[in-house]
């Protein structure tokens, strides 16, 4: 075994001697200012109405295979349930604890079995709540945590992902200020997830087929109003 | 994995020679390019955002010992651990002695290509330990026990039928009439095969496209999902990520991306992308109980301050591979190292040696089209002969080659006598390529039209064209 401390100090000060332009002091002024400015760099032009961002977030979700459907609130759990029906799935999901699923054990418990807590390796259907979704790439964040659990977006070979229409931004960048509120300055939680479609392969001639080890459907509801 | 890039040469003769190979390379040729320029087209700010990408690793790297320090600090803060490798060698103790503290049996890999600079799967095997690859490519080379012919997709010298063939030997536990004849019966066996072994696995390793200084976070980017089954169902998680994968925050990380899944496979955003920060929070529901970062250099603290630097700021997409005539021509495996293509060429002799990688440098056609795709902005084929000069000076040039060049050089000091020279040289081309206007066999050059024709010249020199008016 190594000398880990050893080999910790003789690569960094390889680096230092090999590397560095400017005196130390100066050097660490600047990464200490690099990385407390947060500098946004380049973003690509985007709608800036919200009826235009939700339009071109369904576009390029779809454009990655994912479905979308926008509903008002109230059909939020009726919605989840069709979709089940329309792909002959059994009307059986699994959630997490985020409060905004609450409308899916209440009035969704009629319509099908819900479970609660992380994937079982049985699960059909997972169901989660994004934190966001990226306009610019039809892509949806997700967050760890036991409002919804990071299995659920991976395990099931169905996976819904609800959204606030609200909660679609532009770019990618707008997601972390809201984190660095969230959880504190160079604060993350586990796991963030960015997800833009199903899970595919092409490493068989090239040929991409979805469905790979991830979820093989990708169906995001947007709520509308919300 | 063994080197033999020594035997280059024999290994691009086999290569050219091998008709699967070929078969399976034609995919690579049409498929990327297109989707690759479709992608950058589609995206007015692309041109800007490599600029940008380059210029926050060129900052990253006069100053990658102060974000490696504060990585290091943020992800002990989230109770991680970060160890650092000065070797493969090193690295991979390391693993094993996080497996075995653990008693780990299985271990389950996301697609890594540090981990084939480490040896790790064979290293783990010894021990008793059994690594799992778990990309469809990767398992499917591993069954084949081959190593990964392109950086992306590992598997792009096999055929579909070799891939049915490697499953039915493979999976002797399945009925042996089962439907094979298509790609997605494929994919549906090995996800349901891979699916028990992400359940068993005591230890998920995966690699690290980027690694954020300012939260302490690993980030790796994949279309299948194996790597967050990878991460996500074990009790540890161990990353394994060179050191100069640093960025300073997430917005720099978020420009980067921009450009990486554009140049890489022509998709505006890979399938997943995961941000992994420490283990499992008490509250959190699932999620590993022990996060590893292991940092490796290997050789790459040395290439700073010469003039491979640039080549460290390589997010590894295979946009360079994908370009490349040479590397369409032979596949990876000839190159006979872990890393093929033009940016192998160019990294490849700065970890391994030029010694045993002299060939390498010399194994493009300078065409320009690797500088041109590639995201970083890299200066491949300037670095590539860098490489040439190092391999001349040390007398790695085979000796008639020298004999050659020298002779060459000499004729070049005297323009008259190598006008007149050439004139005649090409007169004589010229004839002997005949109606057809080539030529099958060179006198003192029959390896080079052992495999291609050699097109006879016409019309004049560039200096004649020169004087004769025609600059454009």
């Amino acid at each position: 075994m190594a000398d880990e401390i050893g080999s910790r100090d003789a690569i960094l000060s390889r680096i230092r001697s090999q590397a560095a332009t400017k005196p130390q002091a100066e050097r660490m002024a600047d990464v200490e200012a690099r990385i407390s400015s947060h500098k946004r760099g380049i973003l690509p032009a985007g709608p800036r109405s919200l009826i235009k961002r939700v339009e071109r977030f369904t576009q390029k979700a779809e454009a990655a295979q994912s479905t979308v459907a926008q509903v008002s609130p109230p059909k939020l759990a009726k919605a989840v349930s069709e979709w089940l029906r329309e792909h002959n799935l059994p009307a059986e999901i699994r959630i997490g604890q985020d409060p905004r699923l609450s409308p899916l054990k209440k009035s969704g418990a009629k319509l099908m079995t819900v479970n609660s807590g992380k994937a079982d390796p049985a699960d059909i259907t997972g169901v989660s709540f994004a934190e966001c979704g990226i306009a610019e790439s039809g892509t949806i964040a997700m967050l760890s945590g036991k409002a919804n659990p990071t299995t659920l977006n991976f395990v099931p070979e169905n996976h819904i992902t609800i959204v606030n229409e609200s909660d679609i931004l532009s770019h990618y960048e707008e997601l972390w200020p809201r984190l660095r509120r969230r959880f504190g300055r160079g604060k993350m939680p586990r796991t963030v997830n960015f997800i833009t479609g199903p899970s595919r392969s092409a490493d068989i001639e090239q040929t991409l087929i979805l469905g790979a080890h991830g979820p093989v459907r990708h169906h995001i509801i947007i709520v509308k109003g919300a | 994995m063994e080197i033999t890039s020594p035997s280059f040469k024999k290994n691009v003769h086999k290569a050219l020679r091998d008709e699967q190979l070929q078969q399976a390379m034609r995919h690579v040729r049409s498929n990327f390019i297109q989707k690759r320029a479709a992608a950058a087209d589609a995206l007015p700010e692309f041109e800007a955002l490599r600029d940008n990408a380059r210029d926050i690793k060129n900052h990253v790297l006069e100053n990658l010992d102060l974000y490696l320090e504060r990585f290091e600090s943020k992800v002990t803060e989230n109770g991680g651990h970060v160890h650092w490798a000065a070797t493969a060698s090193d690295a991979r103790g390391m693993v094993l002695d996080i497996c075995r503290r653990v008693n780990a049996k299985s271990v389950t890999k996301g697609k890594s290509m540090i981990s084939e600079e480490m040896e790790l799967n064979g290293f783990l095997e010894k021990y008793g330990i059994t690594p799992v690859e778990t990309d469809l490519g990767e398992y499917i080379i591993q069954l084949r026990g081959e190593h990964p012919s392109h950086i992306i997709a590992p598997s792009v010298h096999v055929t579909m039928n070799q891939v049915r063939d490697d499953f039915r030997k493979a999976h002797t536990h399945l009925p042996k009439d089962r439907p094979m004849d298509e790609p997605e019966s494929l994919l549906k066996e090995a996800r349901a095969i891979l699916r028990q072994k992400f359940m068993e696995a005591d230890v998920g390793i995966t690699g690290a496209n980027f690694l954020i200084a300012e939260t302490g976070t690993s980030i790796i980017v994949t279309n299948e999902g194996n790597g967050d089954l990878t991460q996500s169902l074990p009790r540890v998680h161990i990353v394994l990520a060179s050191l100069e994968k640093v960025v300073p925050t997430l917005e720099d990380m978020s420009q980067i991306m921009r450009v990486l899944a554009r140049s890489a496979t022509g998709q505006e955003m890979s399938v997943y992308t995961t941000l992994s920060t420490g283990p499992r929070r008490a509250s959190d529901p699932d999620g590993p109980d022990e996060y590893h970062v292991i940092l490796l250099d290997n050789g790459r603290s040395n290439m700073l301050g010469t003039e491979f630097q640039d080549m460290l700021r390589c997010i590894r997409c295979g946009a360079c591979l994908n370009h490349c005539p040479v590397y369409h021509a032979i596949g990876g495996h000839a190159y006979g190292w872990v890393y093929p293509g033009p940016m192998g060429s160019v990294l490849s002799p700065a970890l391994a040696g030029i010694e045993k990688t002299a060939n390498l440098p010399n194994a493009s056609t300078f065409c320009g089209r690797c500088e041109e795709v590639c995201p970083m902005r890299i200066p491949l084929p300037k670095m590539l002969r860098h490489w040439r000069e190092k391999e001349f000076e040390k007398h790695l040039t085979p000796p008639a080659q020298r004999r050659n060049l020298k002779l060459w050089a000499w004729f070049a000091k005297r323009p008259g006598l190598y006008r007149t020279g050439s004139r005649v040289a090409m007169r004589m081309l010229s004839l002997m390529g005949g109606s057809k206007k080539r030529l099958r066999k060179l006198p003192f050059a029959g390896a080079w039209t052992e495999d291609r024709d050699l097109p006879a010249p016409e019309g004049g020199s560039f200096v004649s064209q020169w004087n004769a008016g025609r600059r454009t």
